[in-house]
């Protein structure tokens, strides 16, 4: 059994006429104990929406029409709210995009931590409770006295170690880190992927990290799924991903990445923009874009095939046919 | 910001404000047409000896802002003995002149009256606070249903809806049920103990309530709005991915986020809350300073006039500059270096 | 003027919008044409006799008579000149001084700015009530002043609003394109900022015409209204010291229902086009969970049309 099993995800949004538009279709993936699977893709591919479906913290417009998320057997989507709420945090926490209010302003950062703990481990007491915040704090490199400040009070890259922090209070198994590095400038971005490397390997600990940066999920995922449209276009470990790709758009997401080894390579860029919500294509939501297009990819949605053991694409006419 | 900073800003705002309301004041009754207190000379309620104590006491024999001639022959002191500087005088001895009608002193007349309307003003702000902080919370959490639609609709309504007039109807469909008018029923005295506490507070049903249900509708639509505001900003996420129920959220991030901004509102409110009082206060006879400003418009009694004004523009802006200091204290964004 | 059009479609839209247009109509089409509507001319002089004091509805006398033994009926209907003359007169006066200030403030900034929101600052600490009452005791009563200080003291809530708007617009890329081609201030102001802050103003002023009736109407029953004019303050103020205790509900209550109708009227129009021109957000994160497991609740949404998949240019095939 693995620790987490989602098979065949689909999420619509529905607009103010009531129609629905297709933001997740049909995506799925497993993950096992102490593996990192990296969900990449473009603005708008859906990755965030997939990933606050499987919490169900979707925005009010909403819809989880189809799929299962198994976690650890149970299928959380079979649960009512409340059972569902004993899931967040305690196994299965997330870190959102670095914004200035992902905090609550006017509490300190301690007790908003603090909050964690007391909701899903309530045994401890006030002692207990500290003891662990300025553990955690401690944890991802912020000193435990900071504990009583304000999120005004932190920078930028501390808040999102604060948040890191948060996530772990109570040991999940699973870290959502949804682009914990946008937004953040170089070198801080280096330190908190050094630090999810860091916690990764002492906690054991399982990460989806949602990220468009390629260079991230070469350094800190095992396995990758890429996304384009709303549907799964390639999905295999990192190494096969970046050394076998197989999909059209994988390919192009490549070779739009600076190498170090050939510095003087062309970057080349992807003609074109991802497909808006409301005007998908048909068939392929990659043909417009595509440079291997047949007449039929415009008319069929190409399934996902696995071409060997661990290794899914969404394209007839990838490079090895 | 500095604490610090922010705190001597305000301070020195009310402090100017207050000058400034002390000097209108001033101007209002001495410079306009009509001067009253010329018309003190030929006013015939007053004996000669009292008119003579006005025109001395006021110093209505002297210039009114600054004595130029003095000036010139370098009396500088001097200068400054005008009517202006002897009005200031009386002022800062409590001696807001003395009332046409009562012949009593003015400030007396006021100090008698004032914690009528300080109770009546308090306990109307606290159950408007009250209901409006609960209401325009769960308008604003049950957006768009029809609970949320109802509460809209009260708090619109009420908006349109002058105070006296709701007051009129109250009393026309209390009649019989409650005390409408007065403050005690008439032979009960404070030493007959909880007999006339009791009393009292039944006297004070009526008016409370009118004022309640005015004031409530602005708290209703300020909370509504700020708890919107606050209900989709980023923490709340935070908030329901942590695992916390809805009604855990709404207590411990939402309530202290959006009632901030009421503490300043509240006390800016009180500008129109004092309004209210003086309509309400007419209509159900209640004998604090809001119906002494209406008998003192009706007798013409232009000092009452004069010196009520003040002491409610002056309560305002202490009240306000108060609400500012507890702003600061409470919003950890607003803190000292 | 495009805009404006738009808003008005939008308008007609809204139900509560709707509604309370209705209500102002009537108001104003009573108003207009009160020499017709009134059975009585509350003018003119009529003999009376004790019984006729107060006298209660019957059929000459839809309303009955007041305590001068006047027609309540046509009383209310003239009132109606008065609260509406006030009304729109005097807001006029504080939407436009209000708007010179708050697009002056917002747009120069600096010294000007500061001081113009300390003038606000201080005006709205001032209780408004006690100083009107203060300024008409000491200035005579009259339609005119009454207009002039409700006008004078209610400009700081539309400044400060315009202030607001003018702010953010001010940063906006089409402005910052018309002074670096030089374009004057006056010009900026009149043909780029003015035309976004008149929405938002309008809204405002219709809300200040019945806060301005609510004024006037206060003043009125405290005593201080235009001695020479009959408004529905006054005929409370009347009705308020001679007609409770004889229970003469006739004249007690039709000028206040007059007032709430005028009024809501009026409130209604202004928070509908309130909420066209500056709509409140849509949703936040605290909405009914249940309704996002969609088969669960067995919805099943609408497919949008089919539609053309959109061709871009590709580059050559590899």
């Amino acid at each position: 059994m693995s620790l987490l099993e989602v098979r065949n995800l689909s999420i619509d949004y529905l607009r103010e006429d009531g129609t629905a538009l297709h933001a997740v279709e049909e995506v799925g993936f497993t993950l096992e104990e102490s593996r990192s699977l990296g969900l990449v893709g473009e603005s708008g591919c859906g990755k965030t929406t997939a990933i606050q479906g499987i919490l169900r913290l979707l925005p009010a417009q909403g819809r989880i029409v189809s799929g299962e998320v198994l976690y650890r057997g149970t299928d959380l989507f079979s649960l009512s709210e409340e059972e569902m709420r004993k899931y967040r945090w305690k196994h299965l926490s997330i870190v959102f995009q670095g914004s200035m209010n992902a905090l609550n302003p006017v509490r300190q950062v301690g007790s908003q931590i603090a909050d964690a703990i007391k909701m899903h481990e309530p045994a401890n007491n006030g002692r207990q409770v500290e003891a662990r915040v300025h553990h955690l704090l401690d944890l991802v490199g912020i000193t435990p006295q900071r504990s009583r400040h304000y999120p005004h009070q932190y920078s930028g890259g501390m808040r999102q170690r604060a948040m890191i922090a948060m996530a772990l209070a109570c040991s999940p198994d699973i870290l959502i880190a949804d682009e914990p590095t946008t937004a953040l400038d170089v070198m801080i971005q280096a330190q908190i992927l050094d630090l999810l490397q860091k916690l990764q390997k002492e906690l054991a600990l399982s990460i989806i990290l949602v990220t468009h940066d390629l260079g991230v999920v070469a350094e800190m995922c095992d396995d990758v799924l890429v996304m384009y449209g709303g549907r799964t276009a390639e999905y295999a470990s990192v190494d096969t991903i970046f050394n076998n790709a197989q999909h059209p758009y994988t390919l192009r997401l490549l070779q739009a990445f600076p190498d170090v080894a050939n510095p003087s390579s062309k970057l080349a860029s992807i003609p074109g923009y991802p497909p808006p919500l409301d005007a998908m294509p048909r068939g392929c939501r990659f043909e417009p874009r595509c440079h291997r297009k047949r007449a039929i990819c415009a008319e069929q949605i190409p399934a996902l095939e696995a071409i060997q053991p661990g290794h899914y694409v969404a394209c007839p006419f990838r490079e090895d046919n | 910001m500095q604490r610090s900073d922010y705190l001597i800003r305000k301070v020195l705002f009310g402090l100017i404000t207050l000058a400034v309301v002390v000097g209108f004041n001033f101007a209002l009754f001495r410079i306009l047409p009509g001067d009253p207190v010329k018309a003190i000379a030929r006013s015939p309620r007053l004996t000669q000896e009292a008119r003579e104590k006005l025109r001395v006491e006021f110093g209505l024999d002297k210039p009114v802002f600054l004595d130029l001639e003095r000036l010139k022959t370098g009396d500088v002191i001097g200068a400054f003995d005008t009517q202006f500087t002897a009005y200031i005088n009386a002022l800062l001895h409590g001696n807001l002149g003395i009332s046409f009608r009562s012949r009593r002193a003015v400030s007396e007349v006021l100090a008698e009256r004032v914690w009528r309307t300080v109770v009546l003003v308090a306990a109307a702000e606290t159950l408007s606070l009250v209901l409006g902080i609960a209401l325009g919370l769960v308008a604003a959490w049950r957006r768009g249903t029809r609970a949320d639609m109802g509460i809209l609709l009260y708090a619109l309504f009420s908006w349109g809806l002058p105070t006296f007039f709701l007051g009129i109807i109250l009393l026309v469909l209390a009649q019989g049920l409650l005390p409408v008018g007065g403050m005690v029923t008439p032979g009960l005295k404070p030493q007959d103990g909880w007999v006339y506490w009791i009393d009292v507070a039944k006297h004070l049903i009526l008016p409370t309530l009118t004022m309640a249900i005015i004031y409530t509708s602005s708290y209703i639509l300020i909370m509504r709005s700020s708890v919107m505001g606050v209900l989709s900003e980023d923490y709340i996420l935070t908030a329901k991915a942590k695992g916390m129920s809805t009604f855990r959220i709404l207590r411990s991030e939402a309530l202290k986020n959006a009632m901030l901004p009421m503490v300043t509102i509240v006390a800016l409110n009180l500008a129109y809350t004092v309004g209210g009082a003086i309509q309400v206060e007419t209509v159900f006879s209640w004998p604090g300073i809001g119906r002494l400003m209406y008998e003192a418009v009706t007798m013409r009694d232009y000092p009452v006039l004069q010196g009520t004004f003040l002491l409610l523009a002056v309560a305002v802006i202490v009240a306000n500059l108060a609400a500012d200091i507890l702003y600061s204290v409470l919003d950890p964004r607003v803190k000292a270096s | 003027m495009q805009q404006l059009k738009e808003i008005g479609h939008t308008f007609l839209r809204r139900p509560m919008g709707i509604v309370g247009l209705i209500m102002l109509l009537v108001v104003i089409f009573v108003a207009l044409f009160a020499p017709w509507l009134a059975p009585y001319d509350p003018n003119e002089k009529i003999d009376v006799e004790p019984g006729d004091l107060l006298a209660p509805p019957d059929s000459e006398h839809l309303l009955g008579r007041d305590d001068a033994g006047k027609d309540v009926l046509s009383l209310l209907i003239y009132g109606a000149r008065v609260s509406l003359t006030v009304g729109f007169v005097a807001s006029f006066m504080s939407m436009v001084i209000g708007t010179t200030v708050g697009l002056v403030a917002g747009y120069r900034g600096g010294r000007i700015d500061n001081i113009s929101m300390r003038l606000v600052d201080f005006l709205l600490v001032i209780p408004s009530l006690p100083l009107m009452l203060v300024l008409i005791s000491m200035w005579g009563r009259g339609l005119w002043k009454i207009i002039l200080v409700i006008g004078l003291l209610g400009w700081t809530i539309s400044a400060r609003l315009v202030r607001s708007q003018v702010l953010s617009i001010k940063e906006r890329r089409y402005i910052l394109r018309a002074r670096a081609i030089g374009a004057s201030h006056t010009r900026i102001t009149t043909r780029h900022v003015l035309p976004q802050v008149v929405p938002l103003v309008l809204a405002e002023a219709v809300l200040a015409v019945s806060g301005a009736i609510i004024a006037e109407s206060s003043l009125s029953f405290l005593g201080l209204g235009d001695p020479t004019l009959v408004s529905w303050g006054m005929m409370l103020n009347f009705a308020f010291e001679r007609a409770i205790s004889r229970r003469a509900w006739w004249f007690l209550l039709p000028p206040g229902f007059a007032i709430v109708w005028v009024s809501v009227g009026l409130i209604l129009i202004g928070s509908t086009l309130e909420e066209i021109v500056n709509p409140s957000l849509k949703t936040h994160h605290l909405f009914d969970p249940r309704q996002m497991m969609a088969r669960f609740v067995g919805i099943a949404p609408k497919e949008p049309a089919p539609e053309v998949s959109t061709r871009v240019e590709t580059e050559g095939a590899d």
